[in-house]
């Protein structure tokens, strides 16, 4: 079990969470391991939480990861990073984009949106480091592109090179043209280098 | 959806257990596949669709679709059918006489079970179908186990002559792993052979096949005893011995390596001998299954000690943080300390409409009009229960809307003598299951005002094409229901029957308001489709004037998940009274212009957008 390697996606129906398992999920069976990748999102189309656990290893037998065993959080939204907290295992990290995204029942008054999950995830002293995929992706042109973003940003928290991630990425674009390839390669270094940055300052 | 028939055989592939099935589907040289989707099922029927050699389609419901199935198995070809848990409720009246005609060619029944409810309206256990109905169970593990039992299925049913149910639950159908594939091997039909006494179950002829099904069990339980799907795995620690199936094994496994383990993927009719060989290698046997105790009950029963439920959950998955602290107490020991913290606080996040869905005007007007009592059904309208509408006052099963509110209607007691009564019903749930109701309105005579959201989709489960749309499961031409003529035909007066658009809130309202009035049936149907298929046009996306927004938080009240707050307040009004003020914000990027929120917005303060910089969209960009 321990040596096996656990990820957890987080995220919101629509921002591309299991799109993003998918492409590591790919990475560690090009590099021969056993994978299992799970999800409960039946109804997260509607807008609801998204969790997208991978699982990679010599054999890889219960596909979810228990509370307390993951090994990166990649959060696609920021309350949602501080919603799985609890599934790290100590010493695990946290990596975070920090757009918020309000769901109606705060809008309706019901709830409150926590005022900063990121100081928030910091108090439970977990490992954290927090970029804006969002706007990084806006920079280069398209929103879409924060998928990328998000998986350059935990290319180098990986039992892996960042090479081999980088080639499932654009692979899925290649059918596309070379335009779209090399904007997913810049977004996948400045998801990378957001990381590599933020660490450095934090160090 | 991606087709998987271009990977070549003997290649891995990751696969989730509902594409899994397909693949194994195809390659069993199946020739009709028929489904009425459903979650976590719905992608079996989906991928088997894209491969050209199989006969496929979407029926109208599961009872439907297993009655096509069985029609092809009888015809000698291999057939196969899926569907959600519940979905076998409604087939089981088929299932129940199916099993004492057989059939000719194989006829695999894959059921999903939604263990831990992602998407469902209750958790059963259908391997009980098994029990009920005399037919042998298989419960893959993982995808390279679904693939592979599917296979084996094909050959155990038709070397039985007997359906087979595959049993699945969430954690098998949506879970990814690796799977190798192999090639289609063709099937000839054998024809259908006329055989009254076999094929029409009158009374004389059932009652001479009913002892047939009970030897076809002796000899299946005798085939459960070999079958190399049910082996144990010795283990050092014969403390516990566990008996586990399908993803419950894993989770033994992962627990409990060192254990021994009694895996069974043949798990009905149970191989009892082979669980006496488990229990006499240990010291004590622990049943895990999810979620029934439905073998241990039956090895209770035939006199094998072992323990279940009464250290096990009877509802939900058995993973290793629920297996683990379990068998530790059991064993007098410590519970392993669990290395989490409590989850944080935090707002939950229910799924929501999408964005200029047709269904928000219609629950925005309902929950505008009262004296109602609502009687809802199945589909992405169920969320019409939560807020801001709070619009919609039952649930439980597919077309029940209909009965459940004539019942509403004639069971009303004094309290409730000035209600109206209303039903809410999506066009596929309609044609599924509804249309008997309806006719049951009308036939006896009831006062229900019935809102048929025809959204031209079974829009909960991903947008699949029905009778109502016009398209087939490939997306081709097909003959397309005329509801209004439809509901006429069951006998609702033309003056009662009424289509409008649910985004022209004010007709909606006055149709509504007068139809509930009216003493009779009446059935008012929304015509526009849902956000997520193609037959939906963007119109322009608005914003709002942040210096006209009054605060009155109208618009939130539709509960488009495109309206933001940006900024609260308080105003006390002439009458003394303080309101509270709820500014706001329209996401521009994912409005499509629908204009709910503009009707009740007081000040005119939402305006069409008019990009200021335009962000420049790469084409063709998915990421």
């Amino acid at each position: 079990m321990s040596e096996n390697t656990n990820i957890l996606v987080v995220g919101i129906g629509g921002q591309g969470v299991m799109t993003a398992t998918e492409i590591l999920a790919e990475a560690a069976i090009a590099l021969g391991h056993d994978v299992k990748k799970t999800e409960v999102a039946g109804m997260a189309q509607r807008g609801g939480v998204v969790s997208s656990h991978l699982r990679f290893g010599t054999r890889v037998l219960t596909p979810q990861i228990a509370p307390g065993a993951a090994d990166v959080l990649l959060g696609f939204e920021a309350a949602e990073a501080m919603r799985w907290q609890h599934m790290l295992r100590p010493g695990g990290i946290t990596l975070m984009n920090t757009a918020r995204l309000v769901p109606p029942v705060v809008e309706l008054g019901l709830y409150d949106y926590p005022e900063d999950p990121l100081t928030e995830i910091k108090k439970t002293g977990n490992k954290v480091v927090a970029f804006d995929a969002t706007s990084i992706a806006l920079d280069l042109g398209d929103i879409r592109l924060g998928n990328t973003v998000m998986l350059g940003a935990i290319a180098d928290h990986l039992p892996f090179s960042a090479e081999v991630l980088l080639d499932c990425v654009l692979k899925r674009f290649a059918r596309k043209g070379e335009k779209l390839v090399d904007l997913n390669r810049r977004a996948f270094a400045a998801g990378r280098a957001a990381v590599g940055a933020a660490e450095a300052a934090a160090a | 959806m991606a087709a998987v028939m271009p990977v070549p055989a003997a290649s891995r592939v990751l696969m989730s257990g509902n594409e899994a099935v397909a693949r194994a589907v195809w390659e069993a040289g199946v020739k009709v596949a028929a489904a009425y989707p459903g979650t976590p099922s719905t992608e079996m029927l989906e991928v088997i669709s894209t491969y050209p050699d199989i006969y496929s389609e979407w029926s109208v419901n599961e009872k439907v679709s297993l009655e096509v199935a069985i029609g092809a198995a009888y015809a000698g070809s291999r057939a196969f059918c899926c569907m959600k848990h519940v979905g076998m409720n409604v087939a089981s009246d088929a299932l129940m006489t199916l099993t004492l005609t057989g059939v000719i060619g194989g006829l695999v029944i894959a059921i999903a079970d939604d263990v831990g409810l992602s998407s469902s309206q209750n958790e059963q256990d259908s391997r009980f179908w098994g029990r009920f109905a005399h037919v042998p169970v298989l419960e893959p593990a993982d995808s390279q186990e679904a693939y592979a039992m599917t296979l084996d299925a094909y050959e155990l049913s038709e070397r039985f002559q007997v359906p087979v149910i595959l049993r699945m639950t969430t954690r098998i159908n949506h879970v990814k792993g690796l799977v190798t594939v192999g090639e289609r091997s063709e099937k000839a039909s054998a024809g259908f052979r006329k055989e009254p006494a076999r094929w029409v179950m009158t009374p004389t002829g059932a009652g001479k096949r009913i002892p047939l099904m009970f030897a076809r069990v002796g000899e299946l339980r005798k085939e459960a005893e070999v079958s190399p799907l049910n082996f144990i795995e010795p283990g050092r620690d014969r403390r516990v011995g566990f008996i586990a199936s399908g993803p419950a094994y894993m989770h033994v496994k992962e627990s409990f390596p060192d254990a021994p383990v009694l895996k069974l993927g043949f798990s009905c009719p149970l191989p009892f001998d082979k669980c006496r060989e488990l229990a006499a290698m240990v010291d004590q046997v622990v049943v895990v299954e999810e979620v029934e105790p439905l073998v241990e009950t039956e090895l209770k029963a035939e006199g094998i000690a072992v323990i279940g439920k009464d250290i096990l959950p009877l509802q939900g998955e058995l993973a290793p943080n629920v297996l683990g602290p379990a068998i530790a107490r059991l064993l007098g020991e410590e519970a392993p300390r669990l290395r989490s913290t409590p989850p944080m606080p935090l707002f939950p996040r229910p799924p929501t409409m999408c964005v200029a869905c047709p269904h928000l005007g219609v629950y925005y007007t309902l929950s505008q009009v009262r004296n109602l009592t609502i009687s809802g059904d199945i589909g992405c309208y169920t969320l019409g229960a939560g807020h801001p509408w709070n619009a919609l006052d039952t649930c439980i099963s597919m077309g029940a809307s209909m009965g459940i509110a004539l019942g509403l209607d004639k069971g009303r007691g004094e309290a409730d003598k000035d209600k109206r009564i209303l039903a809410v019903i999506g066009d596929s749930t309609f044609l599924h299951m509804g249309m008997q109701g309806l006719l049951d309105i009308v036939y006896n005579k009831g006062n229900v005002t019935v809102l048929l959201l025809d959204n031209r989709a079974v829009g909960m489960t991903g947008g699949q094409d029905n009778p109502g749309n016009g398209r087939d499961i490939h997306g081709d031409p097909a003959p397309r229901v005329d509801f209004a003529k439809l509901v006429e035909a069951l006998g609702v007066r033309p003056e009662r029957i009424h289509t409008v658009n649910p985004y022209e809130l004010p007709v909606l309202f006055k149709t509504i308001r007068e139809e509930v009035k009216a003493p009779e049936v009446s059935v008012i149907i929304t015509d526009q489709p849902c956000v997520l298929i193609k037959d939906y046009h963007k119109l322009k996306a608005y914003e709002v004037i942040d210096d006209k927004c009054t605060g009155c938080g109208n618009c939130i009240d539709v509960g488009c998940p495109a309206i933001h707050v940006t900024r609260r307040g308080k105003e006390v009004k002439a009458n003394g009274r303080e309101v509270d003020l709820a500014f706001v914000r329209i996401e521009t990027s994912v409005c499509t212009g629908c204009s709910l929120c503009v009707q009740p917005c007081a000040p005119n303060a939402i305006v069409h957008h008019v990009p200021v910089s335009p962000i420049k969209l790469v084409k063709g960009c998915e990421v």
